[in-house]
C-alpha cells in the first residue's frame, strides 16, 4: 500500500527550512564537514523549552513539529526515528565528565538526554502525545526502518504516522570518523565533490521528518510506494538482482523510473556501482546526487526523500542539480538508491499522486 | 494482518547463567545473580552491586567464537543468540526468509569508555579499533553475520522497553509477509557508563535491590542477551515439535509524562497493558502471571502499581519481578524477561519475587515471595518501560 507524504521538512546544510524557495540556490562550502544551516530555534520550538536541548535534539524537534504543522496536525499517529548515532553531544559529555572527574558524582542530565529514542521522547512530551513510538539505530538502515515502520502501521489502519531521520557530527566523533579514512584528507569545496577521483567523502548532518498518511489528499508532494533494504551484498550482481526483484514487485522497470537519485558521495571505490546502475539497469533515467548538498551519514537517504518529494510534487528539477534539461514527460517515478559505506544498501521508490 | 506469530526457540544469558537451563534452575532455586562487581573495572567495585554474567571477556571469547577484544555486548548477544536458534530448529526449513532484530541502548560503549581514557586528552590518541562497535547497530550485524542472516538485519533502541519494540517488530515483519522467521530481542552489558549514570540519578540500591517492597530503594544493574525465535504458522506447522507459545498481544504507548520519570497514575503501563489485552482478545482476570518490570526505583514499582490496580482490580494475577534475580538489564531487559515468560507457560512456571518482606502498604496485592508449580499458565504478561516515557507490554499464550 502506497503511503501518502503529506508534509516534509528538513534541516541540512542547506537552506531548506521554513519557507524557503526548493533548492534555488546551493550553499557552497569549501570544507570536509558540512554543518547544518540552522533556524531561530526561539522561534520554531519556544525559548523555554529548548534550554536543555543539545543540538540535535532542536534540528529533530524543530522540524517535526514544523512538518506536522504543515500536514494540518496536531497528533500524529504515531513517532518514529531513524538515527545511527543518536545523542552524540550529550553521549560525549556525560563521557568526558565520567572520564575527567573519575567516575565521581556528576550531572545526570547529559546521560539522560544521551539515550537513542531523546528526540523521539521529547516529541511525545511536547504535544502530550501518547502514540506508539519508537527508534531504530540500524546504521545506514536507521531511517529507511523508521519508514517501513510506519508504512507497516499505515497497512495496520492508522491514518498517519511521523517518521524522520536525523544524524548529527560532532567535533569528537568528526575526529574520530577521520582518523577511521572516512573523509577526504584535504578541503574540497562541495561543489567539486565528484572531480577528486580520490578516496573518502564529506563529513555531513540533518534531520528531516515526514507526515505519511494512508489516504491520499489535495495536498500530498508524493507517494512512498515501496522500500527495501539489504545488508553487503557479496557483488554487483546481488546489488543488481535486489534492485530488479525489487522493480519486479512493483510492477515496473528500469525504464519506468524518470529520474535516479543516488548516494554517490566522492568515495571513487564506493561510488562504482552506482555508475554502474547508470550505465545499465537506470540507462534511460537522468540521475542526480545529494550528497554535495548534505555531506555523507548514515540517515542522509531521508534528505533524499525530502528532496525526491519536492522534485515530484513541484514535477521540475532544479538547475543546480546540472540537467540539461528537465524529463520531458511528468517525473512520475523517482528511485532513491543509497548504500553507506557498502553495509546498508537501501531503496526507495516515490511517485506522483 | 492478524496471522498468528509462534515463539519457536529461546536463548539467554545473565547474571544467573549462560544459558536457559542454568536460568530456569536459578529462578527455581531462588538464586540472585547480584554481587561484587568482578569483571567491570569501576571505581564502584565493592561499593554497588551488579548482577554480571559470571564469565570474563576471555571465557565469552571462547563461548561466542568472538576475539575476546571484541566489545562485550557482541559477546553476549551472540551466545543467546545462537542459543534460540540452535532451539528453534528451524535451519534445516529451505528458503526461510529470516531475520535478526536485535535491541541494545549502550552498543559497544564498554569498549569507547576505554577509548576515551586515551582519546580525551589527544584526539590523535586511543585505539580505533576500540570504536568499531560504538554504534548500536554494529553489535547486531556483528552476530547476524556469524550467525549468517541477511535478509533482515535491525537495531531498535528505545531504552529499557527496546527489547520488547524489537520483539514487536520482528513478530509484525512476519505478519506483514517481509519474513518467515525472526530472532528478536536484545543484550546489553554493563558499562561505567550505564553504572554511573544511573548512580547519579541517584536510583542505584547499595543493597540487593528489592523491587515492589515498601522499603525499595532502587535497582541493581545486570547484564545479559535474551532473544526468542519467532516464526510464522507456515514455518510453525512445518517444525518438528510444538511451539512453545503464540505472542498474542503487544502494545507499544507513551506515557508522555517525564524524561525519565513514570507517571503517579501509570498511564503509560495502564495504556500498554490494556492496549496488549485488547489486540490479544483477553480480558485482564486472564491473565495468569505478569512478569514487572519491576526495577526496584520508588518511582516505576509504584507508577507501575498503580496501572496493574486499574486495570486489575479486583482479579490480581500472580506476578513478579525477576529483576530481583538478573537486576535490570536495560535494553536486553524484555528479551530475557520474554524468555522467562515462555519458560512459564511451557513448565507452568511462577518465580519468586526475590526479597520481600514489606509489601507497597497502597496496592491491595503482593507478588509471589515462592518459586511455584502450577497445572496450568495459559497467558502471560510481560512488562516493559523505559526513559523517554516509551512503556510495552507483550502477552504469551499457550497454544
Amino acid at each position: 500500500m502506497k503511503a501518502y507524504i503529506r508534509s516534509a521538512v528538513s534541516i541540512s546544510p542547506q537552506k531548506t527550512f521554513a519557507a524557503a524557495p526548493f533548492l534555488n540556490e546551493v550553499a557552497a562550502y569549501h570544507t570536509t564537514r558540512l554543518s547544518c544551516i540552522e533556524p531561530d530555534y526561539n522561534e520554531a520550538i519556544g525559548a523555554k523549552l529548548i534550554r536543555r536541548m543539545s543540538r540535535i535534539i532542536k534540528m529533530s524537534v524543530a522540524s517535526a513539529l514544523a512538518c506536522l504543522k504543515d500536514a494540518g496536525l496536531s497528533q500524529p499517529g504515531a513517532i518514529i526515528t531513524g538515527t545511527a548515532y543518536g545523542c552524540l553531544e550529550d553521549t560525549g559529555t556525560f563521557l568526558t565528565s565520567m572520564v575527567e572527574f573519575g567516575e565521581e558524582p556528576i550531572s545526570p542530565v547529559a546521560f539522560v538526554q544521551s539515550t537513542h529514542n531523546t528526540i523521539g521522547a521529547q516529541i511525545a512530551l511536547l504535544l502530550k502525545c501518547s502514540c506508539y513510538n519508537n527508534t531504530f539505530v540500524s546504521g545506514g538502515a536507521s531511517f529507511e526502518n523508521a519508514v517501513i515502520d510506519g508504512m507497516m502501521l499505515l497497512n495496520e489502519g492508522y491514518s498517519n504516522v511521523l517518521v524522520g531521520g536525523m544524524d548529527e557530527i560532532t567535533d569528537m566523533s568528526y575526529a574520530i570518523l577521520s582518523r577511521s579514512g572516512l573523509y577526504k584528507r584535504s578541503p574540497l569545496s562541495n561543489l567539486d565533490l565528484f572531480k577528486t577521483n580520490s578516496k573518502g567523502t564529506i563529513a555531513g548532518e540533518g534531520a528531516a521528518f515526514f507526515t505519511l498518511a494512508n489516504a491520499a489528499s489535495q495536498n500530498d508532494l508524493a507517494g512512498v510506494d515501496a522500500v527495501s533494504t539489504f545488508y553487503k551484498p557479496k557483488d554487483i550482481a546481488e546489488t543488481v538482482a535486489h534492485i530488479k526483484s525489487f522493480l519486479t514487485a512493483q510492477a515496473i522497470s528500469g525504464s519506468d523510473i524518470n529520474l535516479l537519485i543516488t548516494g554517490k558521495n566522492g568515495d571513487e571505490k564506493g561510488d562504482e556501482i552506482y555508475e554502474y546502475l547508470q550505465q545499465s539497469l537506470f540507462e534511460a533515467a537522468p540521475a542526480i546526487t545529494y550528497k554535495n548538498l548534505c555531506g555523507e551519514y548514515p540517515t542522509s537517504s531521508a534528505f533524499a526523500l525530502w528532496m525526491g518529494a519536492n522534485i515530484i510534487s513541484n514535477n521540475n528539477i532544479p538547475a543546480l542539480f546540472g540537467l540539461k534539461s528537465n524529463p520531458e514527460n511528468k517525473i512520475n517515478k523517482v528511485l532513491i538508491y543509497n548504500h553507506y559505506n557498502n553495509i546498508h544498501h537501501s531503496l526507495i521508490l516515490i511517485s506522483s499522486c | 494482518m492478524n496471522a498468528a506469530v509462534f515463539v519457536a526457540g529461546m536463548g539467554v544469558i545473565s547474571g544467573i547463567g549462560n544459558n536457559v537451563p542454568e536460568n530456569l534452575a536459578a529462578l527455581a532455586g531462588s538464586q540472585a545473580g547480584m554481587g561484587d562487581i568482578r569483571y567491570l573495572r569501576t571505581n564502584h567495585r565493592g561499593l554497588l552491586p551488579a548482577a554480571e554474567v559470571k564469565l570474563s571477556n576471555t571465557e565469552l571469547a571462547k563461548l561466542s567464537g568472538f576475539p575476546h577484544t571484541t566489545s562485550r555486548n557482541v559477546m553476549l548477544s551472540m551466545i543467546a543468540a545462537k542459543e534460540a536458534w540452535d532451539n528453534a530448529g528451524i535451519s534445516d526449513i529451505p528458503a526461510l526468509r529470516t531475520g535478526f532484530v536485535s535491541a541494545t541502548t549502550i552498543g559497544g560503549m564498554d569498549k569507547t569508555e576505554n577509548f576515551f581514557t586515551d582519546f580525551l586528552p589527544d584526539h590523535s590518541k586511543g585505539k580505533l579499533r576500540d570504536m568499531v562497535y560504538h554504534e548500536c547497530s554494529n553489535i547486531t550485524t556483528a552476530v547476524a553475520e556469524k550467525l549468517g542472516i541477511r535478509h533482515h538485519v535491525s537495531t531498535i533502541s528505545t531504552a529499557c522497553s527496546s527489547s520488547a519494540n524489537a520483539i514487536m517488530y520482528g513478530a509484525r515483519l512476519i505478519k506483514h509477509n517481509v519474513l518467515d522467521a525472526v530472532i528478536a530481542g536484545g543484550t546489553d552489558a554493563l558499562t561505567r557508563f550505564t553504572l554511573n549514570g544511573f548512580n547519579t540519578l541517584m536510583i542505584v540500591d547499595e543493597q540487593y535491590c528489592k523491587p515492589f517492597d515498601e522499603n525499595r530503594k532502587g535497582l541493581n544493574l545486570g547484564e545479559g542477551a535474551g532473544y526468542v525465535v519467532l516464526v510464522s504458522e507456515r514455518v510453525a506447522s512445518a517444525l518438528k515439535k510444538t511451539p512453545y507459545c503464540s505472542l498474542s498481544g503487544y502494545c507499544n504507548f507513551n506515557d508522555a509524562y517525564h524524561q525519565t520519570a513514570s507517571s503517579p497514575d501509570g498511564d503509560g503501563p495502564y495504556g500498554a497493558m490494556a492496549g496488549a489485552l485488547t489486540m490479544s482478545g483477553l480480558q485482564p482476570p486472564d491473565i495468569d502471571y505478569i512478569n514487572l518490570h519491576g526495577t526496584g526505583t520508588q518511582n516505576n514499582d509504584s507508577s507501575e502499581g498503580a496501572a496493574i490496580k486499574r486495570l486489575f482490580d479486583p482479579h490480581y494475577p500472580k506476578m513478579s519481578s525477576t529483576k530481583s534475580f538478573t537486576g535490570h538489564t536495560l535494553g536486553a531487559s524484555a528479551g530475557i524477561e520474554a524468555v522467562f515468560s515462555t519458560l512459564a507457560i511451557r513448565d507452568g512456571i511462577v518465580y519468586p519475587n526475590l526479597r520481600l518482606q514489606t509489601p507497597i502498604a497502597e496496592f491491595p496485592f503482593v507478588p509471589e515471595t515462592t518459586f511455584s508449580r502450577h497445572p496450568e499458565i495459559r497467558h502471560v504478561l510481560s512488562n516493559s518501560f523505559g526513559f523517554g516515557g516509551n512503556c510495552s507490554s507483550l502477552i504469551f499464550s499457550k497454544l
